[in-house]
């Protein structure tokens, strides 16, 4: 590989990964001020205008705060969860494209740190190890709250996973391909070729499924605070806490921008054909990707201030025998519905 | 030259990691040393090229079985010394009888004829999706359907035995 | 008489859940453009009602006298025991003899109850609005007879916390206690 084609991969490394941290920061700014309006409040209005600068303040304070680390702890692995749950957090992005290709120093530069041709397997991949941070976490605490914390969310994100896949293999089924790129252009045209309209099915039940993989209300049973404390990050402390609000952070992100690239056309803008108008297309492209991506954001949002959590029963209920079995049957629909479009 | 040398890296550590799981004495320990094991096995599986095994090995193994697993031992609270059995002398004569076995077979391939190994065929260098669901759905189907079989019985036994106590 | 309740029956179209779950999001969302509740205290002060029950004040007669006659019916009906009275014979002429030497209120032991004022048979201890008195020391936060008339004045012709008083309200705050 040359010299230009490595430093191009390293900007785009460095790009995403600094963008994911921003993303992160608005987002904890973003979470605060909407669900403060929600609820009638003002939120953080003091650090800096309007209160931007409260995300920074909090990590100054973080950073600042004593990191303790009790005694009766496991402690390598104690203090080896945050890495773990953090970093699948940030990796995931990688595959993501968030933009059309762009044409600079004479080479077609596609906005996407790796073009994976198996995109959609290893961002379930990495959202399935992103469990053992949690788990890891809750166990070494050697604190039953976290313990109980740490297998509640096990427990549901492999059941979910299993939901989430499935309302995904209708995509790939369409799109034919497990390749991120491909499944845009599959989706490029009108308005309604976007796979929200083609798969409704399948976008409400992934939806649902990533609420419970973010361990988002109202499927945060994990660290539910009425009645395990704090759940699997009771006992931390300090930056390693921090470490556990930047992944679910960054997740949310990922979750977002998945959503959009699997159903919402990723940055497809419908009715234009982004590489006719050069620069300014790409451009375009990447402000739909962010737009889309900001909704979500704030549907999280959104809903965590609108619905109370499940109960744990009820959960399992709802992903086992109703996420599942539609996701299935949603399968069954678009397989026979290509079929016979195949046999014409 | 690069790639071979990232090969023996990784390989030293899915082996280091293997015999960790072995001998380590603490339950928790030792399945995090799998996980270890799977993903540098996934890495040499991406030096082969065969990048659909590569992820289903991280997503199915490391995401999905070994965090049962671990679901497993932390609900047991296993404690370091509890789950490991006391085996009398034919038992540990036949582990060891097998374990020979395991490297005379793996000898015997490494300076015998490399026609016995699976050689990759066009398609699976491809690395693609394809060619694992067609080699799954045609050449492979019976045994795939009866793993399947094997696993619903084990799942319908489990909810046999579960069910019984209730 | 028995009435009988029809049990509810959820249709399907409940059953999917998903209208009501998009009834409740379209709640939350009117409350993002509702007006905010929360009153930025240091900068925005709670005007309270009418009869809140803050600081305490002795009141005056429009030629300076205080009002209080030292009666003690006040420290007598204070279920928490704060108000401690020293009488005197009163140095000003004319019908009342009695005066108040001291007048100490225990702010830290009051419970703001009202029983004093309306124990009062001459109306002069009341309660006012005033509701931000902290301080530093438990020494600080027990008020005698000058603070006592010093809120009179604060509160005599206008609500403490009206704007018209916000800028003077804070620098005055701090010496009523000590």
């Amino acid at each position: 590989m040359d010299l230009l084609g490595f430093t191009i991969i390293l900007v785009k490394v460095l790009v995403v990964f600094a963008a994911t941290m921003l993303g992160v920061l608005v987002m904890i700014y973003a979470e605060r001020r909407v669900s403060a309006f929600m609820q009638d409040r003002v939120g953080p209005n003091r650090v800096g205008p309007k209160g931007v600068l409260q995300p920074i303040a909090d990590g100054i304070k973080f950073l600042m705060k004593e990191d303790l680390v009790p005694e009766k702890v496991d402690k390598p692995i104690f203090i080896l969860a945050p890495a773990i749950l953090l970093i699948p957090a940030l990796m995931t992005f990688a595959v993501i494209p968030f933009g059309s290709s762009i044409n600079l120093f004479g080479r077609e530069i596609a906005l996407q740190v790796a073009d994976v041709n198996v995109g959609v397997l290893y961002i379930l991949a990495l959202t399935s190890i992103s469990v053992y941070g949690i788990v890891l976490a809750g166990w070494s605490s050697n604190n039953k709250y976290s313990l109980l914390g740490g297998l509640r969310s096990s427990a549901q994100l492999i059941s979910y996973e299993l939901a989430m896949g499935l309302a995904v293999v209708s995509i790939i089924l369409l799109a034919g391909s497990l390749r991120l790129n491909d499944i845009i252009t599959d989706q490029q045209g009108s308005f309604f070729s976007w796979n929200i309209f083609r798969q409704p099915l399948a976008f409400l039940i992934f939806l649902i499924a990533v609420y419970a993989e973010t361990n988002r209300l109202p499927f945060d049973l994990s660290e539910a605070e009425q009645e395990l404390v704090g759940g699997y990050h009771t006992e931390y402390s300090s930056m390693k806490f921090a470490m556990f609000f930047m992944a679910e952070y960054a997740n949310m992100i990922t979750a977002a921008a998945l959503t959009v690239t699997l159903f919402f056309g990723g940055w497809d803008v419908p009715l234009l054909d982004e590489g006719s108008l050069g620069l300014f297309g790409t451009l375009l492209s990447v402000l739909s990707f962010l737009l889309k991506m900001a909704f979500f954001l704030f549907l999280f949002i959104w809903v965590r201030w609108t619905f109370p959590r499940f109960r744990y029963d009820q959960l399992m209920r709802l992903g086992w025998k109703v996420m599942l079995p539609l996701a299935l049957f949603n399968i069954f629909l678009t397989a026979g519905y290509l079929t016979l479009k195949a046999l014409g | 030259m690069s790639l071979s040398l990232l090969f023996y890296c990784v390989a030293a550590i899915t082996i280091g990691s293997a015999v960790f799981v072995v001998l380590n004495r603490n339950a928790v320990y030792s399945a995090i040393a799998l996980v270890l094991c799977f993903f540098s096995l996934a890495v040499i599986y991406l030096l082969l090229e065969a990048y659909v095994i590569a992820v289903l090995e991280i997503f199915i193994y490391a995401g999905a079985i070994m965090v049962l697993f671990l679901f497993v031992i932390m609900l047991l609270n296993l404690g370091k010394e509890d789950a490991l059995p006391n085996l009398n002398y034919l038992q540990r004569a036949t582990s060891l009888l097998l374990v020979l076995l395991f490297f005379v077979g793996i000898f015997i391939v490494m300076i015998g004829d490399q026609g016995l190994l699976h050689q990759p065929t066009e398609q699976f260098l491809a690395g693609g999706i394809y060619p694992l669901g067609e080699a799954l759905f045609s050449k492979y189907l019976l045994p795939f359907e009866i793993a399947s079989l094997l696993l619903l019985v084990a799942l319908i036994g489990t909810v046999y035995l579960a069910k019984r106590k209730v | 008489m028995a009435t009988i309740v029809k049990s509810y029956e959820p249709t399907f179209w409940d059953k999917l859940y998903l209208p009501a779950l998009m009834r409740g999001l379209i709640v939350t969302f009117r409350h993002f453009f509702r007006k905010n509740v929360t009153i930025q205290y240091p900068d925005q002060k709670h005007i309270p009602p009418e009869g809140y029950r803050g600081l305490h004040r002795l009141n005056k007669y429009p030629e300076g006298r205080i009002k209080c006659v030292a009666c003690e019916m006040c420290s007598a009906a204070c279920p928490a025991d704060c108000i401690h009275i020293i009488p005197g014979p009163s140095p000003w002429d004319g019908g009342k003899e009695r005066y108040p030497v001291r007048f100490d209120i225990d702010l830290l032991r009051c419970i703001f109850c009202g029983f004093c004022e309306m124990a009062c048979p001459e109306e002069a201890i009341e309660l006012t609005e005033i509701y931000d008195f902290s301080d530093y020391t438990r020494d600080d936060l027990v008020i005698d007879k000058e603070g006592l008339l010093e809120v009179y004045d604060l509160t005599k012709d206008q609500n403490y916390y009206t704007k018209k008083n916000l800028s003077k309200a804070s620098s005055v705050n701090t010496s009523i206690d000590t």
